[in-house]
C-alpha cells in the first residue's frame, strides 16, 4: 500500500507532464500485468469483509451495506460514512466526511482521463472504478506502455470491485449472524481500518504532526460539538497545515 | 426515509459524481499546488481523527477501553508490515480478548 501511494504521488507528476505514457512497446505481457493487478485486488477485496461487518455493527442493513460497496465503492469514504453514523452523527456529517474523503478520486480521474480516453457509458464505468488501487496500478505499469497501463487500470478496478463487493456481502452476513459485536472485536475493526488507511500516508514529520494534532483536536471537540462535526473540523486543520508548508 | 438510507444514497451519489467530474474537468482547473496539497493533507486529518474518535469515544465522551488494545496491536502489525487482512484480524482478536476478560 505504501508503494502504491508512493507511485501515485510520483506517477501523478509523470502523467501530468507528459499527458500520457511515452515509449510504447508494441506489446506487453498481459499475464504479468494481470498478476500485478490481482496481487492488489484480492487482499484489498478481502478487506471488504471488515467493512461489511463494521457497517452491520453500525446499524446499517445488509442491503444498505451492499449498496454502499456497489454504488459508493471507495473504502475510506465507506468506512467514514458508517463510522460517523455509528458514533451517533447525523446523515449530513456522514455525507460530508465521506465526500471529503472521496474528493481524491476526482483527482485520480483527472490523471486517468488522457490515458483512458473514455466516452459515454464506458466513462461512467471507468469513473466508478477510479480509486486508489486502480489508479496506482495503472501508474505503476507506465514503463510497460499505455496499453499495459490501461489493462492494469481495468484489471485492478474490476478485480477490486468484484472481490470488495463479494467480501462486503460475506462480512455483512457474518456480522449479522453473531450477537454482540464487541465480543468479537468488531468495534475495534473500524479504527484499525482507518489506521491502516492512514499509515502509508504518514511519510514525514509534517504528515505525522498533522495526524497527531488532528486526532487530539477531534477528541477535544467531541464533548462539545454534535457527533461527526469534530471530524469534519479537522479538515480545516489540514488546510492550515497546507498553507504553512509551502 | 431514515438517516441511514439518506447517508447511504446521498454519499454514494456525491462520491460517484466526484469520480465522474474528474473525467469532465479541464486539467488546469485542479492542477494547482494548493489543490494538490489539500488533496494529500485533508485525508490524513480526517483519517486520523476517525481513528481517534472511533477508538476512544462513546457518544460524547472520551473513553479508554478494549478498543485501544485492538488499535495498539493494529499499529504494531502495521509497523511490522503485516498485510491488511492479518492486521484487521489481530486487532479484532486482541480487542475481543480484552473485552471478554
Amino acid at each position: 500500500m505504501r508503494d502504491l501511494i508512493h507511485s501515485l504521488a510520483l506517477g501523478g507528476d509523470f502523467l501530468r507532464q507528459n499527458g500520457r505514457v511515452s515509449e510504447e512497446p508494441a506489446s506487453f505481457n498481459k499475464r504479468t500485468v494481470l498478476s500485478d493487478s490481482l496481487a492488489v485486488a484480492i487482499p484489498v477485496g478481502t478487506y471488504g469483509a471488515a467493512f461489511g461487518a463494521a457497517s452491520i455493527a453500525a446499524g446499517f442493513s445488509i442491503l444498505q451495506t451492499c449498496l454502499l460497496s456497489l454504488l459508493l465503492f471507495s473504502g475510506a469514504s465507506q468506512f467514514a460514512v458508517v463510522g460517523v453514523m455509528a458514533s451517533g452523527g447525523s446523515a449530513l456529517s456522514a455525507i460530508a466526511t465521506g465526500s471529503l474523503l472521496g474528493f481524491r478520486n476526482g483527482l485520480y480521474g483527472l490523471k486517468m482521463a488522457p490515458l483512458l480516453e473514455l466516452k459515454g457509458f464506458r466513462r461512467v464505468i471507468g469513473a466508478q472504478l477510479t480509486i486508489d488501487e486502480s489508479t496506482g496500478v495503472a501508474i505503476s505499469q507506465e514503463a510497460r506502455g499505455d496499453d499495459a497501463a490501461r489493462f492494469g487500470f481495468w484489471a485492478t478496478g474490476i478485480g477490486v470491485y468484484f472481490f470488495w463487493n463479494l467480501f462486503t456481502l460475506l462480512g455483512a452476513l457474518g456480522a449479522g449472524a453473531i450477537g454482540d459485536p464487541a465480543a468479537w472485536g468488531l468495534d475495534a475493526v473500524v479504527p484499525a481500518a482507518f489506521l491502516g488507511l492512514l499509515w502509508p500516508r504518514l511519510v514525514d514529520n509534517i504528515t505525522l504532526a498533522l495526524a497527531i494534532s488532528a486526532a487530539l483536536l477531534a477528541l477535544l471537540l467531541v464533548p462539545i460539538l454534535p457527533a461527526g462535526v469534530p471530524i469534519i473540523a479537522t479538515a480545516l486543520l489540514a488546510v492550515i497545515f497546507g498553507s504553512r508548508t509551502k | 426515509m431514515n438517516q441511514l438510507w439518506i447517508a447511504t444514497l446521498v454519499s454514494s451519489l456525491i462520491c460517484f459524481l466526484l469520480k465522474y467530474l474528474g473525467y469532465r474537468t479541464p486539467e488546469s482547473l485542479l492542477n494547482r499546488p494548493v489543490i494538490q496539497r489539500a488533496n494529500s493533507l485533508i485525508p490524513i486529518a480526517l483519517l486520523s481523527s476517525l481513528v481517534a474518535v472511533q477508538a476512544l469515544t462513546i457518544k460524547e465522551q472520551v473513553v479508554i477501553d478494549h478498543r485501544l488494545a485492538g488499535l495498539f496491536v493494529a499499529a504494531i502489525a502495521l509497523r511490522l508490515k503485516a498485510n491488511f487482512p492479518l492486521m484487521m484480524i489481530l486487532a479484532a482478536a486482541s480487542s475481543a480478548v480484552v473485552y471478554n476478560l
